[in-house]
């Protein structure tokens, strides 16, 4: 201490404190230049501008008869579009929403209940479920399948038994008329 | 623990003594591999594999540069560059099958070497952040294989990469935005496939880095050995060369036999037939499987079918899978018991075998789908392996006699009471 007092003239309580205080903005400068130069390395990684240009598609449903289900490619992913049958609807609408695991109204799924338009994509493990195609396999709840590890969901696309903890994403989506279908 | 300092070594060759007296570079391979590293002399073969292990990343490394030189990160040319390295590429056909197979001989290798370690207790003090830095080997070793299954961009790749990156997901409120981020877009895709490419080729170069960190660890005590006990006195001990490079090299011989036997007969075992149709990002494969060295930690992840609390399945299965690896690190402290040889603990002996069959069970049932039985089969074998690790270990040391150790190495192999006099 005495050494310090000797060294500093100032005082040194005074000089211990202006000292630390030096030592912390050096540092504290430095972890932010540090954390300033790392970020572009992983903010980099984030999609791009071309990736997040909103990419919206348009989609013809004139050709989508009742019972039948077509699959777009939006960002990269499978839509889900199945013009629905008046069964599948009530089956969809009649489900005890207490019995789901996510539990959704059918009305709050579709905006035309005959439409019903989701994103194709398994919310366990992201494969993409069967079901589209009539010869595919539909589960217990005859909506979709998923092969990878069996998730099952119902004509409204909600998960009804297997490991999804959620039921399949519906997108921002728009009818532009009766027969053309805005997604994004 | 050795021998007293060596006096630096007089080397004849005039070069080799230019060098070393500016550089120690042959005193130091000298120590890490030659004659002044007293090693056990009771070693088996089972201590063959950490030498395999490291020729094999070698291999890993020379195969994967050349083969860089005629593939294409792209998504519309990986796999026609893949069948061009096949078809075209001189000798490319070669490369590409040892590089494949080399993959499956790595993990075979390791994983033979990290049950060697289970069973003669390698993992016990002094040799605890040996065991740990192995630990990371192997995680990097998984990321690094992960994602060089990814780039020949086949079905198999594709659907891999979809699952295996939606694991993060689960994690609660950030998931999303990991797994966006890791992929760069919205889906697995272009910039997907470019950095795994990048990454691919940048980890074998940390592993090999880790390695070295390792070897720094091993040197430090030692190799362990069969009887578990350590050296006490020189006559425990043998030089590396020429006992153990010999014998290595004799290993070596075998590994190359079967490695060829796969690379020549069976180049698409340990492969599966669906990576040989191109990614398709709207179709998935009825039936996805890993790579055959991950099926046990894919029947962990899909084990769990159930909510438990607030917990969803998913995330469980997720916790679980990371948790049977990240397990490991703790093991030195799991097993309570100051004996390291299975050969003088009766009952660990038996649990060892046991913990094998489930991880052989859990490996079949990854392979399979999660149906019936099979799905019960897997919650249990998952259930067992932690049990082992975190009920089994520290109870036994505690319930367990063990049998009296020897008093030194040179003892049962020599036949003779280390204090016979020899002088």
């Amino acid at each position: 201490m005495a050494d310090t007092a000797a060294t500093h003239p100032e005082g040194e309580d005074a000089s211990a404190t202006r000292r630390d205080f030096l030592y912390l903005l050096t540092g504290a400068t430095t972890v932010v230049g540090a954390a300033s130069l790392i970020w572009p390395l992983i903010d980099n990684m984030n999609p791009s501008a071309d990736v997040l240009a909103l990419a919206s598609i348009e989609v013809d449903l004139s050709a989508v008869e009742e019972g039948m289900a077509i699959t777009a490619k939006w960002r990269g992913k499978p839509v889900f579009i199945r013009h629905r049958t008046a069964e599948e609807i009530k089956e969809a609408e009649d489900v005890d929403l207490a019995s789901l695991r996510d539990p959704q109204p059918d009305s709050a799924r579709v905006q035309q209940p005959q439409w019903l338009v989701m994103i194709g994509i398994c919310t366990h493990l992201g494969c993409v479920p069967l079901g589209q195609q009539a010869t595919d396999p539909k589960g217990s709840f005859n909506g979709w399948f998923c092969p990878c590890h069996g998730s099952e969901y119902d004509t409204s696309g909600r998960i009804r038994r297997g490991p999804a903890p959620t039921n399949l994403l519906v997108p921002d989506y728009a009818f532009v008329d009766d027969t053309t279908l805005r997604i994004g | 623990m050795s021998a007293g300092p060596s006096s630096s070594p007089q080397y004849s060759n005039p070069v080799v003594r230019w060098i070393e007296y500016r550089m120690p570079i042959f005193s130091t391979l000298d120590n890490f591999v030659g004659g002044s590293y007293p090693t056990p002399r009771n070693l088996s073969y089972w201590w063959n594999f950490g030498s395999l292990a490291g020729i094999a990343l070698t291999l890993q490394i020379l195969t994967g540069i050349v083969l860089a030189m005629h593939y294409t990160p792209h998504v519309d040319f990986a796999f026609a560059s893949v069948e061009h390295i096949m078809r075209d590429v001189n000798f490319g056909w070669l490369l590409r099958y040892a590089h494949a197979n080399g993959a499956s001989m790595f993990f075979i290798v390791v994983y033979i070497h990290i049950f060697r370690g289970l069973y003669y207790g390698s993992y016990k003090a002094p040799r605890e952040l040996l065991w740990m830095i192995g630990v990371v080997i192997l995680i990097l070793m998984m990321a690094t294989a992960f994602m060089g299954y990814v780039l020949p961009w086949g079905q198999m790749s594709f659907w891999g990469a979809t699952v295996i990156t939606n694991l993060f997901s689960a994690i609660p409120l950030v998931g999303e935005g990991i797994v966006t981020w890791l992929w760069g877009g919205y889906a697995v895709d272009n910039p997907t496939l470019n950095r795994f490419y990048s990454l691919h080729f940048l980890m074998p170069f940390l592993i090999a880095g880790v390695v070295v960190f390792h070897i720094i660890a091993l040197h430090q005590f030692g190799s362990n050995n069969p009887l578990g006990i350590d050296k006490k006195s020189p006559k425990d001990s043998i030089p590396f060369h020429p006992y153990y490079t010999i014998k290595d090299l004799f290993g070596l011989a075998v590994f190359f036999l079967v490695f060829a036997g796969f690379v020549f007969y069976f180049p698409n075992m340990l492969g599966h037939p669906d990576n040989y149709i191109e990614a398709n990002p709207l179709s998935t494969p009825a039936h996805i499987v890993p790579e055959w060295y991950f099926l046990p930690f894919y029947a962990i992840l899909r084990a769990i079918t159930f909510d438990i609390w607030f917990l969803p399945a998913k995330l469980i299965g997720v916790i679980l899978m990371f948790g049977s690896i990240l397990v490991l690190f703790f093991l030195p402290w799991l097993d309570t018991s100051p004996v390291r040889s299975a050969r003088f603990r009766p009952l660990y002996k038996i649990f060892f075998w046991v913990l094998l069959a489930d991880c052989f069970m859990l490996g079949y049932l990854g392979s399979q789908t999660p149906e019936g039985s099979r799905a019960v089969f897997a919650l249990i074998g998952t259930l067992y392996y932690f049990f082992h690790f975190l009920i089994l270990l520290p109870l036994l040391g505690k319930l367990e006699t063990p049998k009296p150790l020897p008093a030194s190495i040179s003892e049962p192999v020599l036949r003779t009471p280390l204090a016979s006099p020899a002088e």
